[in-house]
């Protein structure tokens, strides 16, 4: 189990995975040995499962973000299986979710522009199998994006 | 100012993408590389910005956290200063991972995570509802998440 000295080291380690590890300590307030111990428990555990890179898809170009928002057909006992299948088979589909509430599964979708996003989602996105309904939400700007957990 | 990217390139954004720690000997390694090529390379795609930022991959249920919603907000009241002091607010609620400004039935879409529903349902009334401007909002819980590639696979 996790205790408190656990949970203020990946506090400050999510807030920048990239510092020293001599500056984690200082800023956890905790010996240097410690911290390693610490986390290389976390990771025995699979509590710290990795670290990974954003890339930032406005620098390769890609300056359209959309959050398309599905309905599927619920009458065909496969129709998510067969969706995500689908619609991990679009490159420009970079996250999948599927929820339990008013809409059944998003897609975040990134294009170069407002006509490469026309092209994506008539020959790409329309296609994909057992879709109800869709509603589209066109991202204007990134307010607060760190992902960080209140620990 | 767009970078032109090759085969190799692709390789070692997919393979930081998995795993952002891995040592340029490792990832030259993977991708037929000598390790100072490969060194050259990630500070090539990190001074032109393409590496953003770095975020720890943790298991949620593990520490505590049940339930991530996604969240539609719609503003009732709609100015500058209405949507500053929104943003603001909202970005200030730590179970609030995400702020995004999007255009469409709602303002802004939000990630929230919570211990578990009553959790959620008590930051929901007690932070979000209280914001500055709140109209409607609709709840969406995530049952399954994936992250894809992208357009560099």
């Amino acid at each position: 189990m996790l205790n408190d000295s656990d949970r203020r080291l990946l506090r400050h380690l999510q807030d920048d995975p990239t510092q020293p590890m001599t500056a984690l300590a200082e800023a956890a307030g905790m010996p240097l040995a410690s911290c390693y111990k610490r986390l290389e428990r976390m990771r025995a555990q699979g509590v710290l499962k990795g670290q990974r890179a954003v890339i930032n898809w406005a620098a390769l170009g890609y300056s359209v973000e959309v959050s398309l928002r599905l309905t599927l057909d619920k009458t065909e006992p496969r129709a998510f299986d067969e969706f995500i299948a689908a619609a991990r088979e679009v490159p420009e589909v970079t996250e999948i979710q599927t929820f339990l509430g008013r809409v059944d599964a998003r897609l975040a979708v990134i294009a170069r522009t407002m006509a490469h996003y026309q092209d994506i989602y008539r020959d790409r996105i329309l296609t994909l199998p057992h879709i109800a309904d869709i509603e589209a939400l066109m991202q204007v700007a990134t307010i607060k994006d760190r992902q960080t957990l209140p620990l | 100012m767009n970078l032109d990217l090759d085969d190799t390139d692709r390789a070692i954004l997919r393979a930081l993408q998995q795993d952002a720690t891995l040592k340029a000997s490792e990832l030259g390694q993977r991708v037929g590389l000598s390790q100072p090529a490969a060194w050259r390379r990630v500070r090539r795609l990190t001074e032109a910005g393409v590496i953003g930022q770095r975020r720890l991959d943790l298991d949620l249920e593990a520490l505590g956290f049940g339930v991530t919603v996604f969240l539609g907000v719609k503003l009732a009241t709609k100015g500058r200063v209405s949507l500053e002091d929104f943003e603001r607010a909202v970005s200030a609620i730590p179970e609030v991972q995400t702020v995004e400004h999007v255009l469409g039935l709602y303002d802004y879409r939000l990630r929230v995570v919570a211990r578990d529903l009553p959790d959620f349902e008590r930051v929901l009334r007690r932070r979000i509802m209280t914001l500055p401007g709140v109209g409607g909002v609709e709840a969406n819980v995530v049952l399954s998440e994936e992250r894809r590639p992208g357009p560099i696979g």
